[in-house]
């Protein structure tokens, strides 16, 4: 396998997609909750409000320099690993990668700004302005990057005799059908997973029995944009699978081990497949499937017996596809219990088991990124251009790829162990009280006496 | 002008930007590894520091525009630079990785380390070397298309003078340009003594970089004889070119003009890199691919180029902005905020 190029391609490009992907995802948003939290913070002339955002910024901007670095490498190894689809892509879909670019530059100039400049205004709210546009910046290279990925599912705007590529319309590539759904599902689960994060991290400082206002603000706000976005990603899921049921039956077929053509499908939750490839040990809601596929719980899904056998995904992505979803509603059900909780006056919201859970919910969050990507990614599969070109046909046939997988992983390594230390080495070398008390001084006392 | 001629001079220019912007940073690095290894970095590491700050971010993405760009202009160039670059493509990425990284590491995490200081000095002579592979192949000869694609020739590569005096003069530029903003930044900040260290920086690295710049236009005569000949109808750009190295070392040797000094020496290479970009035409890689024939098509072309200019409307202002800020706010330059 070390030697062959398309496998180690594709094995390169995971682990890079896989170790960019954290770190995009929190580029995407956390700056969002930043800004809410110096909004609030200026509203209210709440001090804790500030230095949240301040701190979550300084955090921020170590996460942003893996992201960026990453970055630059995913966007070179397209070129230097999938050569022959980015010959086609670069004549199709290249709008948006260029497009991405400028909204990087955007933010790149607007966070430096943001960063330097938190004591020189007289109005903070000048300070506050320059967030919105890193919010756009990040979130719009979010849009387009996807746009491409989406492309890639559902390519369209361009005839292709051979090699030749005729009749191209840049707007229609990137307003392919998969586009719509895809991008809410990405945008809203970076939101939803940066939430969950900042509430885990807030939830262990509790934990360690830390006392101060400034965690329960931390993590009420952080709960409740949790809720608020784990809604929107559920919502975004819904629409990327009536997307797949129309466009992409095959990816959706395999998700649900949905292998005969049938009216009023059922769905299937987790299980097994024994040797004649028939489902085991699975949960089977009536009728859902074709209930989610088309909002009708008597319409008709298309099964796997339909397609080539050659070119369909694996099978084994359903079981990535139930982990996403359980994980997402996990999510979801902790932020309503947390809810709850505060609402309930007899509850405790910072119970330690429900603290626990908020905790494991911020990785957990994470990997359902990655379920995500992978999912979607191997659901396409063997197509790297769904209808067009096989991954196989695309990669390199350089012979030093197995080198080069090498080469990255301890980078990937040496860049993961190092940013965690250097940001465990930040917080605890400068905590929340410690800060409170030399940047305002008066709050920390009334802090104390409470 | 045709869209693709457009879209070759817009590239180029972004890759000038990067070649100047980075070339500071790049040098920034090496100079303040050597001054600590001198035990002179009080003098100038704080210096350095509040400029790159603000900056760094803004270096990578000139890059990333250059060849984000060049895949959408020209596809085929995808496909042949991606065949062959594969090693020296990820040693830059690595490199830059590193870099970009461990900056922000330092910068926001800790102390410096000397482990880092080294990695930052290292690494800024190292990035331009691994990134002149590209130009140097660009020239032809070291690439060749077979049945089963395209490979790089590695040991005609390794054993050509025309690649290793591309290397040469890539490391010397960067620490000449770096060392005439120094000069500039620290005038600026009224700093006197940085300014006698990097002044002498500047004055000390003038020299090789007009040596490589000459072996490089030699041994490109012996590499690829049309490009040199087109370079020789184009005596003019390098005229001019010398001419402003002149004045800008005249203006950094007395002491006067640090401003003028620094953009004479932008303007030295402004002249160098398109001179050796406009004979470089009609190839983007010689023999395969040319501008022409390269170019993605009409439609994706005036799309680029649209979004191109829709996408300057919007950062430019943000630019001047955050020149604005930190590079010509005095006070931020002297460290009062």
């Amino acid at each position: 396998m070390f030697a062959d190029s398309v496998a180690m391609s594709r094995a390169l490009t995971s682990m890079t997609l896989g170790f960019h992907i954290i770190f995009a995802t929190i580029g995407v948003g956390v700056p969002l909750m930043v800004s809410i939290a110096e909004f609030i913070g200026i509203k209210k002339g709440d001090a804790h409000y500030i230095l949240l955002a301040r701190r979550w910024t300084r955090g921020f901007v170590i996460t942003v320099a893996i992201g960026v670095v990453t970055g630059t490498a995913i966007g070179l190894q397209l070129s230097l690993l999938w050569p022959s689809f980015m010959q086609i892509a670069g004549n199709v879909i290249s709008l948006p990668l260029f497009m991405e670019t400028f909204a990087f530059f955007f933010e790149a100039i607007f966070l430096g700004a943001y960063l330097y400049t938190w004591d020189r205004f007289k109005n903070p709210f000048y300070h506050w302005i320059l967030s919105i546009p890193v919010i756009i910046g990040s979130t719009m290279s979010a849009v387009f990057i996807t746009t491409v990925n989406a492309f890639m599912n559902a390519p369209q705007g361009f005839e292709l005799n051979g090699r030749t590529i005729t009749s191209i319309d840049p707007i229609a590539a990137i307003l392919n059908p998969a586009t719509p759904a895809k991008v809410f599902h990405v945008v809203t689960s970076a939101y939803l997973a940066s939430a969950a994060i900042l509430a885990a991290i807030t939830a262990f400082n509790i934990l360690k029995k830390r006392t101060n206002p400034y965690y329960k603000k931390a993590l009420k706000l952080t709960m409740i944009s949790t809720l608020v976005f784990a809604l929107a990603t559920a919502i975004a899921g819904d629409v990327s699978a009536k997307y797949l049921a129309e466009h992409q039956p095959e990816k959706l077929a395999t998700y649900e081990w949905h292998f005969d053509t049938e009216r009023g499908a059922d769905l299937l939750l987790f299980g097994t497949l024994n040797e004649e490839n028939e489902v085991e040990h699975a949960i089977r809601l009536p009728n859902f499937l074709s209930f989610l596929s088309f909002g009708d719980f008597n319409s008709e899904v298309t099964g796997l017996e339909e397609f080539d056998e050659e070119l369909v995904p694996p099978l084994w992505i359903h079981y990535l596809f139930d982990g996403m979803v359980t994980l997402g509603m996990f999510a979801l059900g902790i932020a309503m219990l947390y809810l709850i909780s505060l609402r309930i006056r007899r509850w405790n919201e910072e119970h330690p088991l429900l603290l626990w859970l908020i905790i494991i919910n911020g990785p957990l969050a994470m990997l359902a990124i990655e379920f995500g990507w992978i999912l979607a990614e191997v659901g396409r599969q063997p197509w790297i251009l769904r209808g067009y070109m096989k991954v196989a046909e695309a990669a390199t046939t350089s012979p030093h790829v197995g080198w080069m997988f090498l080469l990255f992983l301890g980078l990937y390594i040496i860049l993961g162990v190092i940013g965690v230390r250097v940001l465990r080495k930040l917080f605890k070398n400068n905590p929340v009280e410690l800060e409170l008390e030399q940047r305002f001084p008066h709050i920390a006392k009334k802090d104390d006496g409470q | 002008m045709s869209y693709e001629m457009i879209g070759i001079i817009v590239l180029w220019l972004f890759l000038y930007g990067y070649l100047i912007v980075a070339s500071v940073d790049f040098g920034a690095g090496f100079y303040a590894f050597y001054a600590k290894l001198t035990n002179k970095d009080h003098i100038i590491n704080q210096l350095i520091s509040r400029y790159l700050s603000p900056v760094w971010e803004v270096t990578n993405v000139f890059f990333v525009f250059f060849f984000v760009g060049l895949v959408g202009f020209f596809p085929d160039t995808a496909y042949y630079y991606g065949q062959t670059l594969l090693i020296p493509g990820s040693i830059a990425i690595v490199l830059l990785a590193v870099r970009g990284s461990f900056y922000a590491f330092e910068n926001y995490g800790s102390k410096k380390s000397n482990l880092y200081m080294f990695l930052y000095g290292a690494t800024g002579l190292l990035i331009p070397a691994s990134l002149s592979t590209a130009m140097t192949i660009s020239e032809g000869g070291f690439i060749q298309e077979t049945g089963e694609g395209v490979v790089l020739l590695t040991r005609e590569l390794i054993t050509s003078p025309y690649s290793w005096s591309v290397v040469f003069l890539a490391i010397v530029s960067v620490l000449y340009i770096s060392s005439a903003f120094l000069s500039f930044y620290a005038n600026r900040a009224n700093d006197r003594k940085a300014l006698e260290l990097v002044r002498k920086y500047a004055l000390f690295w003038s020299f090789p970089t007009i040596i490589a710049s000459l072996t490089t236009f030699i041994a490109l005569s012996q590499h690829n004889i049309e490009h040199y000949q087109n370079m020789i109808d184009l005596w003019w750009m390098f005229g001019l070119s010398l001419a402003f190295f002149s004045a800008a070392m005249w203006f950094i040797y007395r002491g006067i003009y640090y401003g003028c000094a620094f953009i004479c020496v932008m303007l030295q290479f402004f002249f160098a890199f398109f001179g050796y970009g406009a004979g470089h035409l009609p190839y983007l890689l010689y023999p395969y691919v040319t501008v022409e024939q390269g170019a993605t098509h009409e439609a994706m072309g005036l799309a680029l180029v649209i979004a191109f200019i829709l996408g300057l409307l919007l950062l430019i202002p943000s630019l001047y902005m955050l020149m604005r800020m930190f590079l010509f706010d005095a006070d931020y330059v002297k460290g009062k905020k």
